[in-house]
């Protein structure tokens, strides 16, 4: 019997969504594999839509082993539009950037992805109005500036069907109740209030509708300068100390326009400066932290690090490995923000002191360091239903400027700053150094930064409340459809099925002990090292009030003389910092309390998983943390099973063997990269550094000697 | 999926067990505490002394000095400060400030540690005392220089586990499969007479003569002659291990030894090249030739190839560890941290020994050659080799008693010279001959543990065990150079093996999520990606850097385990209890899963 093996004829169409159309495509493209450089790859279609540029491969039919943990939304071999990074063009082994108007066609196509993917293909072997076709398409889509409704979101907003799960336990911060529960949940209802003066975006659009103010803000002082000036609440700490966020007024002012706002403000001062409200200290973001240039400067180089083309860089890149990842400062730039977030959790811990964060647009670093304060010392910020509201609050709803710092629009390169990308990084450091503190793993840290390239959700694509709640209307993009019901990306059974969900949740997590139900909602139980803790008294407030001392020090801060960084009150050690930082390090950790990073060099980690997933080179088979996760899942697994078991034991219901067969995970076939890495590569060959030797010039007289000087020769 | 609908285990045992906390500064903050003393263990001298911390000021406190250790317990009670060192640690000991010294706590004693920290402390001028307690350390601590006994001789603790029992060179062949029809066992060397730095017992090519190996000998440098470490099961190719060719500057050659490889070479039964890997650098092995040393030529060996490994000498690792120790202690520097650890090339040199490990383990398991191994006199870089390279190939290694089995039989049994690279009881603290070696395997295994977390059966602590006792004289273990000096000092009759201390508490030494499996090769990523400063060794001292222990993952893991353990325990009741009215079911009592039972012993 003789088997013939038909040649493959089926037309192999992509997977669109509902709203997504097939701009252009182009066949016989040669995809490489990055494993080797030896030109392994496949053949297939390349196409683009108007979400994704996709390769599909000719045989992906044989895909039999189907991976556990699979994105629904976006395949391994999908880059969404906003995905894409850079786009090169190679040229007689030249590598040339695409932007624009193209007018020599590349024979090989580079795309870097922000999420760290390089995908090369080869398109030699196309028909050459094909490659000009998807070059020129590929580039015009994902590269040049876009309009707000031309995004996939509103197509498929208008496409798909509405079934979002509503058991999602996330607070969005929309409403005027929500805002109402945060200040009762952290017992702030004594000193502030929700204010409903934007209600119709008067006061201002980059406003939420609805914020916290203190007790004694008028209406009229809100709305006279659209917001600015005024202390906007975050957080209360359970001692009663806030967590206040300003934005400042712009710094080039003629000199009326700055005595006005100077009297407006002491307006505000003298109004508040009265009980309840006592110490405060202020800090000026944008002169005590890297400024967002620095930011997008060190993660640029940074991530350039990670965008590896083939083995050789790899290894080449080895050497210096070290050096280079201090040279791109990001890991600076991270400790420098951690640190931060100890010194307000001080203030506010221990030193019972209000913190009012002041930046320019209030949407940015302050997001940064009120989100990373609420996740070190609110237990509540660390489950997953808790983060994200955390995140509702402090960024889409705060107003954190998505579309122009992922620059999802293509509009302008100069606004463009990973911000929300440095909160993720710094939360993995506790997440990697207090495993069981947190509900969720890194991997939900890893997708969650994958999705802010994905415009299936609106949760990542508007910089304000405003600008979401009217283009959902419709009113302001003049389109015809409309109102749109958008998806959030807090409902993540829509990129993943259960089973992949679970990839999500923290077996390690130690769950807080549940007191009486009842008492849940309302007792906040101090923390042993809370109680532990070196407190100094509160200061009487008789020297300052709210405010009152420190006018003019935030005037002139404001109105742009800007002096000195930290406004550091003189009656403080000046060590109090490290004193705070290192009595808590002395202490046990509770893992509901507060949660201090350990900031000293060897703390400060490459998040791995997110930056090393694709390369092959880095891939541990049957290595790394997963092995450990994998065993406890089984564990877990293993235990859940007995535990039916007894139930039914005890129901008498059935009888029989006491252990189900449970099929333990191999962790010996996993790869470090999992969840994650594009190719199971399954060979043992270990990967060989091909390049080693570096010089020791300064140990040079050292370098040449022998072990032990002795002459062998003598004795022949 | 899993965690989420799973009834919850709280892990909040921490704190119960917190009263009595040990810092893992060797500080211990324990109320009423006797002053520890082994068996043998006696006092010799105390005095008032201030302990100047690095990390917490000066503390007051009486220092006690026995023939073992130096402990000091501080004045004040809340909390107590504890310091508790064994004096073989002790590098050096020097006199700080002088007769006209002024300034407060400045006159005084400066120890400087093998074990990556230095002690400092204020003495009263008044009288001898300082001089009496420098004399005193510097007897106990040095022993060698002052004619005594090592400590490891007037030991008189007892132990359940005879350590002495672990290695027996003749079962271990056998496990390997060994001697066969074409590897045999020869005596040769039984009173040292052939090499007094190798083991009595070795295993050679069948085809060669006891005539043979001589003529071999005379042609390596210090008669270390190839000698088989290790056999793949699979492809019988073989790790042999030895040291430098007689070459010379005259490119002298030997047919014997040209022979003896070819054999070598044939013995696995493939027809492929034997590979030697030269664990130096090129140009050293070239300079190696002035003194009558070198490698082997093309020319002389035709049927061998052969690779540099480009791993260098004693010293440059000395300094490196030096120049590490100066960026962690006392203070870890703040600044700039990861260029400062890239300066100390220390992770470049565990990268290049395992570097050269994957490449002989590779060509033995995939490239089915046999390899030959060797440095300079094939003692440090070659054990360092042969022994991560079986190490990877093999798993019985990566067990608690394999691991010391590997100790034994590539370090202790193979000459490599323990006591000159350690200096046990020498005040020459400046010697030449002293070097890290050991320390680095040890951290490059500890690198393959991090990246395989569950493939080894030991854990952290007993990788830092070893090393302590690496310098603390306690046990005879690493105590002097070769086998053939242990014998005339009778090592094993006299003093206790560390594998006595730590096979007796195995479970203090386990690691919870280790899965055994046979015959897996396992190669670490030698990249800087992947490579990472052993801050739990390295920076222990520093209590600001301090890893939580125990591991919270092991905790969560070892509930869920006596949570298991429970529901097994509660349903075969329930179902004996069942069974008495249901008649055909049967009651398990088999193991959940064997994959498991090994850490059931926790309990």
């Amino acid at each position: 019997e003789i088997h013939i093996k038909e040649p493959i004829e089926k037309e192999v169409n992509p997977h669109l969504l509902p709203g997504e159309l097939l701009l252009c495509e182009a066949s016989t493209v040669y995809k490489y594999m990055q494993e080797d450089g030896s030109n392994r790859g496949t053949y297939g279609k390349l196409v683009c839509t108007n979400f994704k540029i996709s390769f599909l491969d000719d045989d992906s039919t044989s895909d039999d082993n189907e991976p556990e943990f699979k994105n629904k939304i976006v395949g391994e071999n999908d880059i969404t539009l906003q995905c894409v990074d850079q786009i090169y063009g190679v040229y007689d082994e030249k590598k040339k950037l695409l932007t624009g108007q193209l007018r020599k066609y590349p024979e090989r196509l580079i795309i870097y992805c922000k999420d760290l993917r390089v995908f090369n293909f080869c398109l030699r072997y196309t028909k050459e109005e094909e490659v000009k076709r998807i070059v020129s398409g590929i580039v015009h889509h994902s590269q040049t500036p876009k309009l707000l409704k031309r995004l996939f979101l509103f197509s498929y907003a208008s496409a798909a069907p509405n079934n979002t799960d509503g058991r999602n336990q996330t607070v969005m911060f929309d409403t005027l109740e929500d805002w109402r529960d945060e200040l009762e949940r952290t017992k702030g209802n004594v000193k502030y209030k929700t204010v409903t003066t934007n209600e119709g975006y008067r006061v201002s659009e980059k406003l939420p509708l609805y914020f916290v103010v203190p007790i004694c803000i008028s209406e009229e002082s809100i709305l006279k300068y659209e917001g600015r000036g005024i202390p906007i609440w975050c957080w209360s700490c359970h001692n009663g100390a806030a967590l206040l966020k300003m934005s400042a007024f712009p710094k080039e002012q003629d000199d009326s326009t700055s005595q006005m706002q100077k009297a407006f403000m002491d307006g505000i001062y003298k109004t508040i400066s009265k009980p309840p409200y006592e110490l405060l200290k202020m800090d000026d973001l944008s002169s005590s932290l890297p400024s967002l240039q620095d930011i997008q400067t060190a993660y640029t180089r940074f991530k350039q690090l990670f965008l590896i083309d083939n083995s050789t860089d790899f290894w080449a890149t080895d050497v210096k490995w070290f050096s280079l990842l201090e040279s791109t400062n990001w890991l600076e730039i991270i400790r420098r923000v951690l640190k931060k977030a100890i010194e307000v959790a001080e203030c506010l811990e221990r030193q019972h002191t209000n913190v009012l964060l002041i930046e320019e647009s209030a949407t940015d670093l302050c997001c940064v360091i009120s989100s990373l304060v609420q996740v070190m010392m609110d237990s509540y910020s660390r489950t997953k239903s808790g983060f994200q509201s955390l995140i509702q609050k402090e960024w889409v709803i705060g107003g954190h400027g998505f579309l122009e710092r992922c620059n999802h629009l293509r509009k302008s390169e100069k606004e463009e700053a990973p911000v929300f990308l440095l909160l993720l990084n710094c939360v993995w450091q506790l997440v990697q150094q207090y495993p069981p503190a947190f509900e969720f793993t890194e991997t939900y840290l890893t997708v969650l930064s994958d999705s802010l390239y994905v415009p299936v959700f609106s949760t990542f694509f508007f910089n304000s409340q405003h600008q979401r709640d009217t283009s959902a209307s419709g009113e302001s993009l003049k389109t015809q459809s409309g109102p749109f019901r958008f998806l959030t990306v807090w409902d993540w059974s829509v990129q993943f099925d259960p089973k992949a969900q679970a990839f999500l949740n923290n077996p390690f997590y130690a769950e807080k002990p549940k007191p009486d139900k009842n008492q849940r909602k309302t007792a906040r139980f101090k923390h042993q090292r809370q109680l532990s803790l070196p407190l100094t008294q509160p200061k009487p407030s008789t020297k300052r009030g709210f405010f009152r001392e420190e006018t003019d020090h935030l005037i002139k801060n404001i109105l742009g003389k800007r002096i000195g960084k930290f406004i550091n009150s003189s009656d403080d050690p000046p060590n109090s910092f490290r004193e705070f930082y290192e009595s808590w390090h002395s202490k046990p950790v509770d893992y509901h309390g507060l949660l201090l990073p350990r900031i000293d060099g060897p703390e400060i980690k490459v998040w791995a998983q997110r930056y090393l997933r694709w390369i092959p080179e880095a891939q541990l088979h049957g290595g790394g943390t997963i092995a450990i996760t994998a065993k406890i899942l089984d564990l877990m697994e293993e235990v859940q099973s007995l535990q039916v078991k007894m139930d039914e034991e005890h129901s008498q219901a059935v009888s029989g063997d006491v252990h189900s067969v449970t099929t333990p995970r191999n962790s010996a076939r996993l790869s470090s990269l999992f969840p994650f890495a594009l190719l199971q590569r399954q060979s043992v060959k270990p990967a060989l550094p091909t390049s080693t030797w570096k010089d020791l010039e300064d140990e040079d007289d050292l370098v040449k000697r022998d072990d032990e000087f002795v002459d062998l020769s003598g004795d022949m | 999926m899993a965690s989420s609908s799973t009834p919850k285990y709280n892990s909040n045992s921490l704190e119960s067990s917190s009263s009595k906390r040990t810092l893992k500064d060797g500080t211990n903050w324990e109320q009423n505490e006797e002053i520890p003393r082994l068996p043998g263990e006696t006092r010799v001298t105390d005095k008032d002394v201030i302990y100047m911390c690095p990390f917490n000021g000066p503390v007051k406190g009486r220092v006690y000095i026995t023939n073992y250790r130096l402990y000091l317990r501080s004045v004040e009670n809340d909390p107590v400060v504890v310091l508790n060192v064994p004096l073989g640690v002790i590098s050096r000991i020097e006199k700080m400030g002088g007769a006209s010294s002024r300034g407060e706590n400045s006159y005084g004693l400066d120890i400087t540690c093998k074990d990556m920290r230095n002690l400092r402390f204020a003495l009263k001028q008044e009288g001898h005392s300082r001089r009496d307690i420098f004399e005193v350390l510097t007897k106990y601590a040095f022993p060698q220089s002052h004619n005594l006994l090592f400590f490891a001789f007037v030991n008189e603790e007892k132990f359940s586990e005879n350590g002495w029992m672990v290695y027996n060179p003749m079962s271990e062949y056998r496990r390997q499969g060994l001697p066969n029809e074409r590897w045999r066992v020869t005596f040769i060397n039984e009173h040292y007479g052939l090499c007094d730095t190798y083991p009595s017992l070795l295993v050679v090519p069948y085809n060669a003569t006891d005539d043979d190996l001589k003529k071999v000998a005379a042609f390596r440098s210090r008669n270390r002659i190839p000698v088989l470490s290790w056999i793949h099961p699979e492809t019988q190719a073989v790790i042999m291990r030895c040291s430098q060719p007689l070459v010379g500057m005259s490119g002298k050659r030997n047919k014997d030894d040209e022979r003896y490889l070819d054999i070598i070479r044939e013995a696995n039964g493939q027809i492929s090249k034997l590979t030697i890997y030269d664990a130096r650098p090129n140009v050293n092995a070239v300079a190696n030739k002035a003194t009558g040393g070198g490698y082997e030529g093309e020319d002389a060996y035709p049927n061998a190839e052969l690779f540099f490994l480009d791993i260098h000498n004693i010293h440059v690792m000395r300094e490196s560890l030096k120049k590490l120790k100066d960026i962690v202690y006392p203070n870890v520097e703040e600044s700039h941290w990861l260029s400062s650890l890239e300066s100390t090339h220390w992770l470049e040199h565990i990268k290049l020994v395992l570097t050269g490990a994957i490449q002989v383990a590779d060509k033995v398991s995939s490239g089915r050659s046999s390899v030959l191994v060797h440095c300079s006199d094939g003692w440090d870089r070659t054990a360092q080799l042969t022994s991560l390279a079986m190490l990877m190939l093999d798993s019985y290694y990566r067990t608690i008693e394999g691991f010391e089995v590997l100790v034994q039989k590539e370090w202790i049994s193979f000459g490599h010279k323990f006591a000159s690279r350690i200096g046990h009881g020498d005040k020459n603290h400046a010697d030449a001959d002293r070097s890290p070696i050991f320390l680095q395997f040890i951290d490059c295994v500890w690198q393959m543990s991090k990246q395989f977390p569950t493939a080894f059966e030991f854990n952290e602590q007993f990788l830092i065990t070893i090393l302590d006792h690496l310098y603390s004289c306690r046990f005879g273990t690493f105590l002097y150079n070769s086998e053939s000096v242990r014998e005339k000092e009778k090592v094993t009759e006299k003093t206790l093996s560390l594998w006595s201390l730590i096979n007796s508490e195995k479970s203090k030494y386990t690691n919870p999520f280790y899965s055994k499996e046979l015959n897996r090769a396992l190669y670490p990523v030698a990249s800087m990606r992947h490579l990472e400063l052993w801050v739990n060794y390295y920076i222990r001292w520093n209590p600001r850097i301090r890893q939580q222990q125990p591991n919270p993952m092991e905790q969560r893991y070892m509930e869920l385990l006596a949570l298991r353990d429970d529901y097994i325990r509660r349903l075969e009741e329930l179902q004996i209890t069942n069974n008495s009215k249901i008649p055909n079911s049967s009651a398990s009592s088999t193991s959940p899963s064997q994959m498991m039972s090994q850490v059931q012993t926790h309990f």
